[in-house]
């Protein structure tokens, strides 16, 4: 972990309608860490996720990715530009293949369109060569390059899920967001996921954590920011997170007699 | 029934035996193959002529190169296009005939009604403009989806037709007449008495077209394409431009739609407003489902369906419509996903090129 931010977080306000689901939420991500965003059920999770990935556009503020504004960038620029998350409820291309799947996150770097494809220039067969080999290497890397010809919607829950973070690996961020990607999973299955975290993060990815699942977490975040009615109650260390009054009451509740 | 369900399981087997046995095959075998079949299907005029079989394909009533030409051959190359947006990109067009008119119209203009352009000059321009016309209509409706983009369509073939009816540059309901044929070489005669010849230029057209299909299909596009089908935002968020693939759908379905109404109207020669009524549309986007939208070989045997079963229950009169309505409604029970489903490619794209082969763990 370095000192260098490479995702600002600026005062963002995200409202719909009369709800508001983030409200002046400023979060610095530096580079090369791990950084935990937790929070109860409806905290504003996943938005912080959408505007950053520029799902939503934020009523206010600004996110600031190495240094340049990209609140403003259309989804696929910013992901272009080394943004790439998974979906908290798997969305893969189901009905291509593992690798086909991958492929499509690596083909966001290249550029050989229409044209090149009807001549299938020299260009244009060694970007395919490269996306396939770049895309087969990431599974090997998730463990799941056995079934690297079957069908996304054939493999198992397991799978999809590596498959996901395979796909966003593709797209060679900076920054990858995993949203609950440890949901459904047994310990056994946290456990090998904490190591693939840490595998991909010592290959220079900085990672972006969302997750319910404490054991998650606490043990693999370098810090941890905790979102409550779409406001930062807390960041810190996990440790100091863990024994923060505001976050075992937003957790836990408060008793009402001490409110 | 019964009969009938074990006369389909028998065809089944028969199926996978002749994949079986054409896997098993040599790169000399498979090859002479392929020049078998095309061979055959250049000479499939004389097909009805085959003793024993003949009879299965003829068209009663109607000249069977005919049917080959002005049916199959047109069903065929529109199927084709349309299998690229409604199949591999998944966006709904009913108003394909538009383009399939403005193909016709290009050529009806320059070859007769404003200029006198040979056809074959004309033939590119055609596919350009109708090319045109999709990324025309592409660009302020492909912000739209599923159902609101089959409506926007669905008007956009009315409006072509409608336009044609009551412009008098081009012809209003009157038409236009004297279009220009393709060009003779040596015995390969462009008239209007033998229609063989258009067919083989229909068929090369056809063969062009898959040619170009399989090589997109096979590419960064065609993934691009299948991923915005399968989930459009997942795609966009994976880095895919997801509104300039879907625009370069939409132009390349468009070029193949006019590829098609340019040939058509080289070959009957005489083109008005009734020939592209949004029944056509209806038929057209039956041909892809029929046959297996997303599959290019589905679409194609597809067009071949819709276009020829009609013709072959010509002898029903009146009732050969019920007939092929009944056909149709028997194949959406039975296979539902069309005639030939989509599948996954299994074959990695470039298998023997690197270790894809390794099995991680």
């Amino acid at each position: 972990m370095t000192n260098e931010v490479l995702l600002d977080f600026n005062n963002v306000t995200m409202q719909f309608g009369g709800v508001t689901a983030l409200s002046d939420v400023s979060v610095k991500i530096f580079r090369g860490e791990i950084l935990g965003l937790i929070g109860p059920n409806g905290a504003g999770k996943t938005t912080c996720f959408n505007v950053m990935t520029g799902v939503y556009q934020p009523t206010q503020g600004s996110v600031v990715f190495n240094g340049s504004d990209i609140t403003k960038l259309k989804r696929f620029q910013i992901t272009q530009s080394g943004i790439a998350r998974t979906f908290q409820n798997i969305r893969l291309f189901s009905e291509m293949t593992a690798v086909e799947n991958v492929m499509v996150g690596a083909d966001a770097r290249k550029t050989s369109s229409i044209p090149a494809a009807l001549l299938r220039t020299k260009h244009q067969r060694a970007e395919e060569k490269e996306s396939y080999d770049r895309s087969m290497e990431l599974l090997n890397l998730m463990g799941i390059a056995d079934r690297a010809s079957d069908a996304a919607r054939n493999l198992p829950y397991g799978y999809q899920r590596r498959l996901e973070i395979a796909r966003a690996l593709a797209t060679e961020p900076e920054l990858l967001c995993l949203d609950e990607p440890a949901a459904g999973f047994n310990p056994a299955e946290k456990q090998q996921l904490n190591e693939l975290i840490f595998t991909i993060r010592d290959r220079g990815y900085t990672v972006l954590l969302i997750e319910h699942d404490m054991s998650v977490v606490m043990n693999v975040s370098d810090r941890v920011v905790v979102l409550d009615f779409g406001k930062k109650i807390a960041e810190g260390l996990p440790s100091e997170v863990r024994s923060n009054p505001d976050v075992i009451a937003a957790y836990l509740g408060v008793p009402d007699d001490a409110a | 029934m019964s009969r009938l369900w074990e006369l389909w399981k028998r065809l089944q087997s028969l199926s996978t035996d002749v994949q079986v046995r054409w896997k098993s095959m040599s790169r000399v075998q498979r090859l002479s193959g392929y020049v078998l079949a095309v061979l055959a299907l250049y000479l499939a005029p004389w097909w009805p002529k085959i003793p024993g079989i003949g009879w299965l394909v003829n068209t009663p009533g109607t000249q069977f190169s005919t049917v080959l030409n002005d049916q199959v051959i047109i069903f065929v190359l529109v199927a084709l296009g349309l299998n690229v947006v409604v199949g591999l990109a998944g966006l709904l067009d009913l108003g394909y005939v538009g383009f399939y008119a403005v193909g016709a119209y290009v050529v009806g203009v320059l070859t007769s009604q404003h200029a006198s352009l040979p056809w074959l000059v004309v033939l590119p321009i055609a596919v350009v403009v109708s090319m045109l016309f999709g990324v025309i209509l592409g660009t302020p409706t492909l912000r739209l989806r599923g159902d609101y983009l089959a409506i926007v369509t669905l008007g956009f073939g009315e409006i072509i037709r409608i336009s044609a009816k009551n412009l008098d540059w081009l012809g209003a309901s009157r038409g236009i007449s004297d279009i220009g044929r393709p060009p003779s070489i040596g015995p390969l005669k462009f008239g209007v008495i033998d229609p063989k010849p258009y067919y083989w230029l229909g068929l090369t057209l056809v063969f062009l077209v898959v040619f170009c299909l399989h090589r997109l299909e096979e590419s960064r596009v065609g993934r691009a394409w299948t991923a915005i089908r399968e989930d459009e935002d997942a795609a966009e968020l994976m880095g895919v431009n997801t509104f300039k693939f879907k625009l370069w759908a939409f132009a390349i379905g468009a070029a193949v739609g006019g590829l098609a109404g340019a040939h058509y109207a080289g070959k009957v020669g005489f083109i008005s407003p009734d020939n592209f009524p949004l029944q056509l549309s209806i038929l057209f986007l039956a041909a892809v489902v029929l046959g297996g939208s997303g599959n290019m070989y589905g679409a194609i045997l597809g067009g071949i369906m819709v276009a020829w079963l009609p013709e072959r229950f010509r002898n029903f009169t009146d009732k050969r419509v019920l007939v092929f309505g009944i056909a149709l409604v028997l194949v959406m029970v039975f296979r539902p996903e069309g005639l030939l489903p989509r599948r996954v490619r299994t074959k990695s794209p470039m298998k023997s090129a690197s270790g894809g082969q390794e099995v991680a763990q």
